[in-house]
C-alpha cells in the first residue's frame, strides 16, 4: 500500500503533546514527517489540552492530561475501559465540564454554556457510540437540521450537500427513512454524514463501532479511513487496533485518567514502552 | 320504578336542555386545555432548562398549584380576581366569569401538563440532547428541534389522562357561576327530586360519552405516534 511521498514533507514538528506527569514518553512522540507517505500531512496544533483535571465525585478521572492534536492529524486514543479516554473525548466539545486546566481549539479556549459553546460545537463534530440520530426526523433532516439551524444554511444548499454527505457515507438511498428503519451501521455513517455537514475543523468518535454488530463494523471503519485520507483532524477513541494501525499517525495510550504513552502506530503495536500498555496490548491482541 | 318515571323524567329533560350544559363544559375543557397546554409547555422548558433560577421557579409553580384544590383557586379566579383585585376579562357578565373559570381550570391544569410532559422528555434518551448540542444547537433550538417534538409523542397517554381529568374537572366551574352540568343537575334535582337517580344516570352517562372517546383517541395515537428507536 505503500506509494511515493508526494509533494513536500509536512512543515511542523509540534505534533506531539509533552506528558509531564509520565516520564515513559518525555518529548520523543515521532515526528510527522515519519508517518507513512499514505497519511496525510500534519499542520500546527488545533486542539490543545493543558493540564486538564477532572473528578466525577472521589473519582479523579482525567489526572493532569496533556495533549495537542495537529491540524490535519489522526490521533486514535486506546486504553482499558475505565481509563478515562471517552470522557477525554467528550470534554474537548465540552459535553463534559473540567475541574482545571485549558483546553483551547485553534487558539480560542472553549467558551462557558451559552451561544459562543454553541457556535464552537458548531466546528467540533461528534460521533457517539450509540449514534443518537434524532428518531423522530428522517436520516436527510438529521443531516440538514444542524447546517440549517445553527449555521443558517438555505433549506436548500443543505439538502443538496446532504444528499452528497449521504452518497459519500453509501447511504444516499436510505434518505428518506427514519433512523429506527436503518441498520446499526447505516446509523452510524448517517451520523458521521450529519457531522461532516458542519464542516467542522475536528472529528470526534467516541467508540464509534462498540455498539455495531461485527458484519457492520467494517463500514464505518471505512468511511473513518477515508476520511482521514482526506486530511481531516480526528481524535478516535476505539478498540480497533486494525484502524489504529492503519489510518492513525498516533497512537495515544490512557490508563486510570492518565495519558500514559503516545507513539507513532507501528512503534506502539510493536514496541510498547510502558508496562502498562504492553499489558494492555497483551490481552487484546492475543486472540 | 312505575311507569310514570320515565315520561317525568322525558319531560323534564324536554324543560332543561342537557346537551347545552354540556357544550359549555366541552368549550371550557377546549380553551382551558388550550391555554394549559401552552403554559404547560413553558413551564416544562422552564423545569429542564440549564439556568437553576428557573427550573426553581417552574418547580415552585407545579408545587403550588398542583397541590392546591381546583375548587379553591376557581373560588379564587372569581371572588378574588373578580370581586375584590376588580380584575375582568370581557365586559359581558357571562362571558367574564367563562374566562375566569377558564383561567383557573387553565393555571390548574397547567402544573399537570408539565408534569405530563417531564415525563415525555424523560422517555428521550440523554444522547438525544447531546447530539442536539453536539451539532451547536442552543438550548432552546433543541428544546424546540429535538426534545419536545418526541417528548410530546412520549407523552401522549399521561397527556390523555390529563384532558381526561379537565373535562371532569370542568364542572367545578359551577363554583365560579358559569352555567354548566353540575349547576343544572343540582337545578334539575331541586325541582324535580322524585327522579333524582334519573337525572343522576343522564349526567352520568353524558360524561362516559364524552370521555370514552378521548381515552381511546389518546391511547390509539399514542401507540401511532411511538418514536422507535
Amino acid at each position: 500500500m505503500a506509494s511515493p511521498p508526494p509533494g513536500p514533507p509536512p512543515p511542523d514538528t509540534t505534533v506531539g503533546g509533552t506528558v509531564p506527569s509520565a516520564p515513559t514518553t518525555a518529548d520523543d512522540v515521532p515526528r510527522p514527517a515519519a508517518a507513512p507517505a499514505s497519511r496525510s500531512p500534519v499542520g500546527a496544533p488545533l486542539v490543545v489540552l493543558r493540564g486538564v483535571q477532572k473528578h466525577f465525585g472521589a473519582l479523579h478521572v482525567l489526572k493532569d492530561v496533556d495533549l495537542s492534536i495537529g491540524r490535519g492529524e489522526v490521533v486514535v486514543l486506546v486504553g482499558p475501559s475505565g481509563s478515562g479516554k471517552s470522557t477525554l473525548c467528550r470534554t474537548i466539545n465540552r459535553l463534559e465540564t473540567i475541574d482545571e486546566g485549558t483546553i483551547t481549539i485553534d487558539g480560542a479556549p472553549l467558551p462557558e454554556e451559552g451561544r459562543a459553546l454553541a457556535r464552537l460545537r458548531a466546528d467540533v463534530g461528534m460521533v457517539f457510540q450509540s449514534f443518537n440520530l434524532f428518531a423522530h426526523r428522517t436520516v436527510l433532516e438529521n443531516v440538514t437540521l444542524g447546517p440549517t439551524k445553527a449555521k443558517g444554511v438555505k433549506p436548500a444548499a443543505a439538502k443538496a450537500r446532504a444528499q452528497e454527505l449521504l452518497a459519500r457515507v453509501g447511504v444516499a438511498d436510505q434518505a428518506g427513512k427514519l433512523p429506527g428503519q436503518l441498520s446499526g451501521g447505516q446509523q452510524q455513517r448517517v451520523a458521521i454524514a450529519r457531522a461532516l455537514a458542519m464542516d467542522p475543523k475536528v472529528m470526534l468518535f467516541d467508540e464509534p463501532t462498540s455498539a455495531l454488530d461485527p458484519e457492520m463494523i467494517n463500514e464505518v471503519l471505512d468511511v473513518m479511513t477515508a476520511l482521514a485520507a482526506d486530511g481531516m483532524t480526528m481524535l478516535v477513541v476505539t478498540h480497533e487496533m486494525g484502524f489504529a494501525r492503519r489510518a492513525a499517525h498516533r497512537v495515544v495510550f490512557m490508563d486510570r485518567g492518565q495519558v500514559v504513552e503516545q507513539a507513532e502506530p507501528e512503534q506502539f503495536f510493536a514496541a510498547p514502552r510502558s508496562d502498562r500498555a504492553r499489558d494492555f496490548l497483551s490481552k487484546i491482541l492475543t486472540h | 320504578m312505575d311507569e310514570g318515571y320515565l315520561a317525568r323524567l322525558g319531560t323534564l329533560l324536554e324543560q332543561y336542555d342537557v346537551p347545552a350544559a354540556f357544550w359549555v363544559n366541552i368549550q371550557l375543557t377546549f380553551w382551558a386545555g388550550l391555554l394549559a397546554l401552552a403554559l404547560g409547555t413553558v413551564l416544562a422548558v422552564m423545569r429542564i432548562s440549564p439556568v437553576a433560577s428557573l427550573r426553581a421557579l417552574g418547580a415552585g409553580y407545579v408545587t403550588v398549584l398542583r397541590n392546591t384544590p381546583l375548587t379553591i383557586i376557581l373560588v379564587f379566579c372569581t371572588l378574588g380576581l373578580w370581586g375584590q383585585l376588580g380584575v375582568t376579562l370581557s365586559s359581558d357578565f357571562t362571558s367574564n366569569f367563562f374566562r375566569l373559570a377558564v383561567l383557573g381550570l387553565a393555571v390548574y391544569h397547567a402544573a399537570f401538563v408539565c408534569e405530563a410532559l417531564r415525563s415525555g422528555v424523560n422517555t428521550v434518551p440523554v444522547g438525544q440532547a447531546e447530539a442536539a448540542r453536539a451539532l451547536g444547537l442552543r438550548f432552546s433550538q433543541s428544546a424546540r428541534l429535538v426534545i419536545l417534538p418526541q417528548a410530546f409523542r412520549g407523552a401522549v397517554a399521561p397527556l390523555g389522562n390529563v384532558l381526561i381529568a379537565l373535562i371532569k374537572n370542568s364542572t367545578v366551574a359551577a363554583v365560579a357561576s358559569v352555567a354548566e352540568t353540575s349547576g343544572l343537575m343540582r337545578q334539575m334535582i331541586e325541582f324535580r327530586p322524585d327522579v333524582v337517580l334519573g337525572i343522576f344516570l343522564v349526567f352520568a352517562l353524558g360524561y362516559v360519552v364524552v370521555v370514552v372517546p378521548v381515552g381511546l383517541a389518546t391511547t390509539a395515537l399514542s401507540r401511532r405516534l411511538a418514536v422507535a428507536r
